[in-house]
């Protein structure tokens, strides 16, 4: 650090390093209408993406086609399975982490939709997770179900054989 | 050499307290249509696009980029984000469309002002280590400019609520408006101070909205447009952060944009300023020479609502409207960000003869 040269009237007075400011700020959200009916769906033990006029299924949905820019118009019931086409193994602590590391969080496209959902994968060692493994959603028990994605506790391997993923941009063209 | 470009269309959602329904992208998803409409554009067929909102509004990161799921970035277009009012997003626009690749703009900006506690919010942009741990809000800051004005003698509470008044009673004829009434000044001045000097309607109201414009350049926009209204000129200068280090009671910033665009170069038939607080248009029309001019914020301007990040080019498409459908030929758009009008856009537009 460079070094401070205070004017007399200021000699002797205990030099400030650093301070700290904490902010805090509390905001109400408002979910959407879209969003609203994926969260609703939760609290029944369901998964609702939305159909959008080109015919792309989104979950969750905040309420437009990103490729088209319009409302999408559909609600879909979808599967409570799905392929894992990305994760991420987590090692390092952090502040509000309330989770045990090493684990895995990953990206879940449930069968029927076109938009992975991101969740923990768990039941699972970290070493054995890997891309087009077959998961399923594990709930909590009903009582506790509610307008959360907290009403799915996690996503564990189901058994099922590995399924083709395409690698991201595959057969993109415009 | 500057490019001609102009505002061909503009289209807002109507003000309202509080969105309590629509997310971000459901609420402007509308306005972008509209807005694309009636210039007769698909997303396809403009050049760039360029959106103006903040994150501290809506308390989520990169709130922004979910929000191009409603304009149909697909296949990729070429985008930006200003985190300033949507007037700001509309100068990068111009400034693109001066580079002569691209003839058309979409310039759009939303700001739900009312999920979090809107003026401590405004708290976070001042200068982290001596001003914004006191948690000084945005009124209170107001009425420390208001509170010199008076004490330099440049203007009396009746004035402030002359502006009031004013612009309410314009705002009856905005059917966008939020705010809007027909009450006499000796009724206002009658009532208690909010925070001292300013009563509560001296204050904006708290605005969720969101508002679109296209801007296209030279034969294109009047191939798409009757009237374009042709920007002339557009600056926008800032001034220090800290409040101590200048005068309050003048706006050098909004002279020096005023004077690089051009305002006082012809007759001003409208004027839409950017003055969320009533003692704030006394010290604009000071700035940019208008005086007392008899048609300053026609729409009712920011006292009739004042959506954050909106507002602005809000003015912008007021003034621009005017111009299009021929009830103006030639006025002045303002914008201000940050405290006590630290930063300020000032845009000459202008119809065809």
């Amino acid at each position: 650090m460079a070094e401070i040269i205070l004017p007399p009237a200021l000699e002797g007075v205990e030099l400030v390093r650093s301070v700290r400011t904490p902010a805090r700020m509390e905001y109400t959200y408002t979910a959407g209408v879209a969003t609203t009916r994926f969260l609703r769906g939760l609290a029944d033990g369901r998964i609702l993406g939305e159909r959008a006029p080109g015919g792309k299924v989104y979950v969750p949905s905040r309420g437009a086609d990103p490729q088209l820019g319009v409302p999408t118009t559909e609600q879909v019931d979808l599967p409570h399975t799905g392929t894992l086409v990305s994760f991420c193994i987590v090692n390092v602590a952090f502040y509000g982490q309330g989770m045990e590391i090493p684990y895995t969080s990953g990206l879940i496209l449930l069968d029927g939709s076109d938009l992975p959902l991101m969740h923990l994968i768990q039941e699972c060692p970290v070493e054995a997770v890997h891309i087009g493994m077959r998961v399923e959603a594990v709930w909590v028990d009903e009582a506790d179900l509610g307008p959360t994605l907290e009403s799915i506790r996690y996503f564990r391997p189901n058994g099922e054989p590995d399924a083709p993923v395409a690698q991201p941009g595959a057969g993109v063209t415009w | 050499m500057v490019r001609d470009v102009a505002v061909i269309a503009f289209a807002q959602m109507p003000n309202v307290r509080g969105e309590t329904v629509l997310n971000e992208v459901e609420m402007l998803m509308p306005v972008i249509q509209d807005a694309r409409q009636r210039a007769g554009l698909d997303q396809q067929q403009i050049g760039f696009t360029c959106s103006g909102s903040t994150d501290y509004l809506s308390g989520q990161a990169f709130s922004f980029v979910s929000t191009l799921d409603g304009v149909g970035p697909w296949p990729p277009i070429q985008e930006s984000h200003v985190e300033m009012d949507g007037a700001w997003a509309l100068y990068e626009a111009w400034v693109k469309l001066q580079l002569g690749d691209v003839d058309t703009a979409l310039v759009y900006c939303y700001g739900k002002s009312a999920p979090g506690p809107l003026h401590e919010v405004l708290s976070r942009q001042l200068d982290p280590y001596h001003v914004a741990p006191l948690w000084p809000d945005a009124i209170s800051l107001a009425a420390l400019q208001a509170r010199a004005m008076l004490d330099a003698g440049k203007a009396t509470e009746a004035d402030f609520a002359e502006v009031v008044a004013r612009s309410r009673r314009n705002a009856l004829n905005n059917p966008n408006a939020q705010l809007a009434w027909d009450r006499h000044e000796s009724d206002l001045l009658a009532e208690e101070p909010l925070v001292d000097p300013l009563r509560k309607h001296d204050c904006p109201p708290i605005t969720d909205g969101a508002s679109a414009v296209i801007l296209a350049a030279g034969d294109r926009a009047r191939e798409l447009c009757d009237r374009p209204s042709w920007i002339r000129g557009i600056d926008h200068r800032i001034e220090p952060m800290a409040l101590g280090l200048r005068d309050l009671t003048v706006s050098t910033s909004t002279r020096s944009a005023g004077e690089k665009a051009g305002v006082s170069a012809g007759p001003v038939d409208v004027a839409e300023l950017h003055a969320p607080f009533s003692p704030q248009e006394l010290i604009l029309r000071e700035a940019l020479g208008l005086g007392d001019h008899g048609n300053v914020n026609p729409s009712g301007g920011p006292l009739a609502a004042n959506p954050v990040m909106v507002a602005g080019l809000t003015r912008i498409g007021e003034v621009a409207q005017r111009i299009m459908n021929g009830t103006a030929s030639r006025g002045v758009a303002h914008a201000t960000s940050g405290p006590c009008l630290q930063q300020n856009l000032v845009i000459v537009l202008e119809g065809d003869g």
